[in-house]
């Protein structure tokens, strides 16, 4: 099971706690992740990445292990860590606006 | 009794605003998704309790949600705004090609004669629909395709298709508008469309009374009579007697003809409301005086609204989908500042007070009449 820390705002949106745990089908990947948030979560579809291209949104982030992963191959695997869920995968809305 | 509930979309949320008939004690519900910006909210004329939102961010994009219970509740629909062919490009700001690309819904237009049937005016300007409520959302790709999409540019605020009226006596009739391309028209639900600008003439493009490209900020009809339209573009108000085929300007005694909204009276279908603002570069009524400017002769002849507006020191800016009317039976005027007032007039103008004062810059104003 991986751990995902979720910005506010979508949590929010889908009515859960900060950090929500889910099965990742298949190689534990950031694209494995995101399927499974939004497998979970069909409100948030369309808000961390495009619905046809699959690309991040330009201000999500993508951090674990004190490492920005956001500019990673999504099919990049995911840090051990995570996927043993000794640390989470934190989805961040980037900094902006003041 | 008949009661009004106004619909404010702000910078960082919506809100509910709830009165009466009397329209002079009020009950504000909000922030409905706090901290989102909110550029429309409006209500299905069929079913009132049906209520639509567009709530976006520039972290997290788009998401429509909507109300069955008035706004009390309400819930995420269908988000996916994927135009229907390749968007291929517009002009930008400097002339060059630049990509078409999605970024947020301006306006929701729900259909007069099908409760589950809503509008979307989105930028990059196209026109998207949905027959399931929200749930799905298609492109009525025949507006970007008619051929001229490759001259829109953006004004200030993005290229947006900020109007959409739909004829009362024709559901396939309908007008939308987009900044800056100008006014199209469809006699067939969406599937052709063709620009009807004539008699609009722009300074700031190349060829000032040019087919496409003009920078109209709004358009508005009275359900009595829809083939006679009311125009703020950029500069100048205009009118056209003929359903869009040819406009003439009506800015008459104006202070200045530049502004964003323009309404009609509920009642009155000559009786016109613009809000004067000082210049394209000055987003502020000139003189620091807040005026509504009304018009009971479809232009030309123009008097100052005034009474409980502020008259020095006032610099806020009214946007295009902020200001609305009811249909009660002396009809109310409403408008929402980038101050976060909110005006209304339960006496068509004559006199105003702040409804509510303090929220985030208002966007959108709608106003449902309940009976």
């Amino acid at each position: 099971m991986i751990r995902v820390v979720l910005p506010a705002p979508l949590c929010s949106l889908a009515d859960v706690a900060r950090e929500v745990t889910l099965e990742v089908v298949g190689p534990p990947t950031h694209r494995g992740v995101l399927d499974a948030v939004e497998a979970a979560y069909p409100m948030l579809r369309g808000t961390l990445r495009d619905q046809t291209t699959k690309q991040r949104r330009p201000f999500i982030r993508f951090y674990a292990n004190e490492r920005d992963l956001s500019h990673e191959s999504p099919d990049t695997p995911l840090p051990q860590e995570v996927v043993d869920g000794k640390e989470p995968y934190l989805i961040i809305g980037a900094m902006s606006g003041g | 009794m008949s009661s009004v509930r106004v619909l404010v979309g702000t910078r960082k949320g919506a809100f509910v605003l709830t009165s009466d008939g009397k329209r002079k004690d009020w009950k504000v519900s909000g922030p409905h998704f706090p901290g989102w910006e909110v550029y429309h909210v409006k209500g299905s004329p069929l079913n009132p309790n049906r209520l639509y939102a567009s709530q976006s961010s520039g972290w997290f994009g788009q998401l429509i949600q909507r109300s069955d219970d008035g706004g009390v509740t309400w819930a995420p629909v269908g988000n996916d705004f994927a135009y229907a062919s390749v968007p291929g490009t517009h002009q930008w700001y400097d002339g060059t090609p630049h990509p078409w690309e999605f970024k947020r819904v301006w306006h929701l237009e729900p259909s007069l004669t099908d409760p589950e049937t809503v509008f979307a005016g989105v930028e990059d300007a196209a026109l998207f629909k949905s027959t399931d409520g929200g749930g799905a959302w298609h492109e009525l790709k025949g507006l970007r395709e008619h051929g001229s999409g490759a001259q829109w540019n953006p004004g200030a605020g993005g290229m947006c298709l900020h109007t959409i009226l739909i004829d009362p006596t024709d559901a396939d009739r309908m007008y939308i508008a987009i900044s800056a391309a100008g006014t199209f028209r469809t006699v067939d639900g969406g599937k052709t469309w063709q620009p009807i600008n004539t008699g609009l003439r722009s300074p700031q493009i190349p060829d000032e009374d040019a087919e496409v490209g003009h920078c109209v900020h709004r358009i508005a009809l009275h359900p009595a009579r829809p083939k006679v339209l009311f125009m703020q573009k950029h500069w100048d108000v205009m009118r056209s007697d003929d359903g869009g085929d040819s406009w003439h300007e009506v800015s008459g005694n104006l202070p200045t003809d530049f502004g964003f909204p323009i309404d009609v009276h509920a009642h009155e279908p000559e009786t016109i409301y613009v809000v004067p603002i000082k210049s394209d570069g000055e987003h502020y009524p000139p003189e620091g005086k807040l005026r509504v400017y009304r018009s009971r002769t479809g232009g030309n002849e123009w008097e100052a609204l005034t009474n409980g507006l502020p008259q020095q020191d006032c610099y806020v800016n009214v946007l295009r989908d902020a200001m609305a009317v009811d249909s009660m039976d002396e009809c109310g005027i409403y408008f929402g500042t980038t101050g976060g007032q909110v005006y209304a007039s339960p006496d068509g103008g004559d006199h105003w007070s702040a409804i509510v004062r303090d929220l985030p810059a208002v966007l959108s104003v709608e106003v449902q009449t309940l009976r």
